[in-house]
């Protein structure tokens, strides 16, 4: 009997590994920043660099920072479901221009929509590696405290919208 | 024909790191040769989160450039390089340090295979003892030394 539930043991058990590891994205690394107080910062907006922005201004809402480039291809995949996100009305989403020319960000707000409440322009990317930015698109939900609840990086796609971003932003907003 | 070689690999590379910076990072290094020193030294152990198998002192990527002069402000401003990774590590996360820390969520990776290989040492012992039990030593009866004689010296005569 010992004879086979041994391998039979060692079997499952790689099976068990396996069938976890397999299905997590290598390409996507668990952010450390997830339940810290996302990081201060006051930034120029885009359309008018002689206002400010900072995640100060939120305290009390839940809202969603989505940093994009014009230069990000992925970032144009994304842009058009960007607008069907504002209209739900569910989260009220600011822009984080990530290392980009002014003129060709306008540029693409202008040919492509604008779906941000506004852009924060954060020109040397500094800001970014406070907030472990390493490839745009990213995007946060900051709760109403000013603490980072959820990181997504890549495009959301309506998928990633409905299964992981959605429900963490009801849940936040009954709180 | 050694960049033609080595043209799929960038491509792949590009295609990795969602982003492709447009605004150009140039490194500053810094006149002071400690402190590149520094840099050079403790950029060799932080992996670059855009070209992952790349170490941040090799990486020619947007993000890698950006942090190095940032490590490079932080070695000026008199940060120890226990503080630095920890700066960093904060921001990315374990997976920047190319030398992985020992922690409570990957035991098992250091120290799974001493545990595989005590394992495999008890159950190699195990089976020899086993074995060596099963076997009982059985005396030459007269016969089988007469034989065995036989054997020897005529084994004697041909060689």
């Amino acid at each position: 009997m010992l004879r086979y539930s041994i391998p039979l043991g060692v079997f499952l058990l790689l099976v068990l590994f396996l069938a976890f590891g397999l299905r997590r994205d290598p390409n996507e690394l668990p952010s450390a920043l997830i339940n810290k107080p996302a990081p201060t910062f006051r930034l120029p907006q885009l359309k008018d660099p002689s206002k400010t922005f900072s995640a100060e201004d939120m305290r009390g809402k839940v809202w969603m920072l989505n940093v994009w480039a014009s230069w990000c291809i992925a970032c144009r995949d994304e842009h058009p479901y960007l607008f069907e996100y504002q209209k739900s009305g569910a989260v009220p989403i600011y822009g984080f221009n990530y290392k980009d020319n002014r003129e060709d960000a306008l540029g693409w707000l202008g040919e492509l929509g604008d779906p941000y409440v506004l852009s924060a322009v954060d020109l040397e990317g500094r800001v970014a590696i406070d907030y472990g930015v390493y490839g745009a698109p990213e995007s946060y939900i900051i709760d109403k405290s000013g603490t980072i609840r959820l990181k997504h990086v890549g495009p959301v796609t309506p998928d990633v919208w409905s299964s992981k971003i959605l429900p963490v932003v009801q849940e936040l907003n009954r709180q | 024909m050694a960049f033609l070689r080595l043209l799929p690999l960038l491509l792949l590379c590009l295609l990795a790191s969602t982003a492709i910076a447009q605004v150009q990072e140039v490194d500053r290094p810094s006149d002071d040769p400690v402190v590149e020193q520094r840099l050079a030294k403790i950029s060799h152990e932080l992996r670059c989160l855009q070209c992952r198998n790349q170490t941040l002192a090799e990486s020619p990527a947007g993000l890698a450039v950006d942090l190095r002069n940032e490590l490079r402000a932080q070695i000026r401003a008199g940060k120890s390089d226990e503080e630095i990774k920890a700066f960093l590590t904060q921001r990315y996360g374990d997976f920047i340090l190319y030398k992985p820390r020992v922690t409570a969520m990957n035991y098992l990776l250091w120290f799974g295979p001493f545990v595989v290989l005590l394992g495999g040492l008890a159950i190699l012992f195990y089976y020899i003892k086993q074995r060596r039990d099963s076997i009982t030593e059985q005396p030459l009866s007269d016969d089988d030394r007469r034989r065995a004689e036989e054997l020897l010296a005529s084994g004697k005569e041909t060689a």
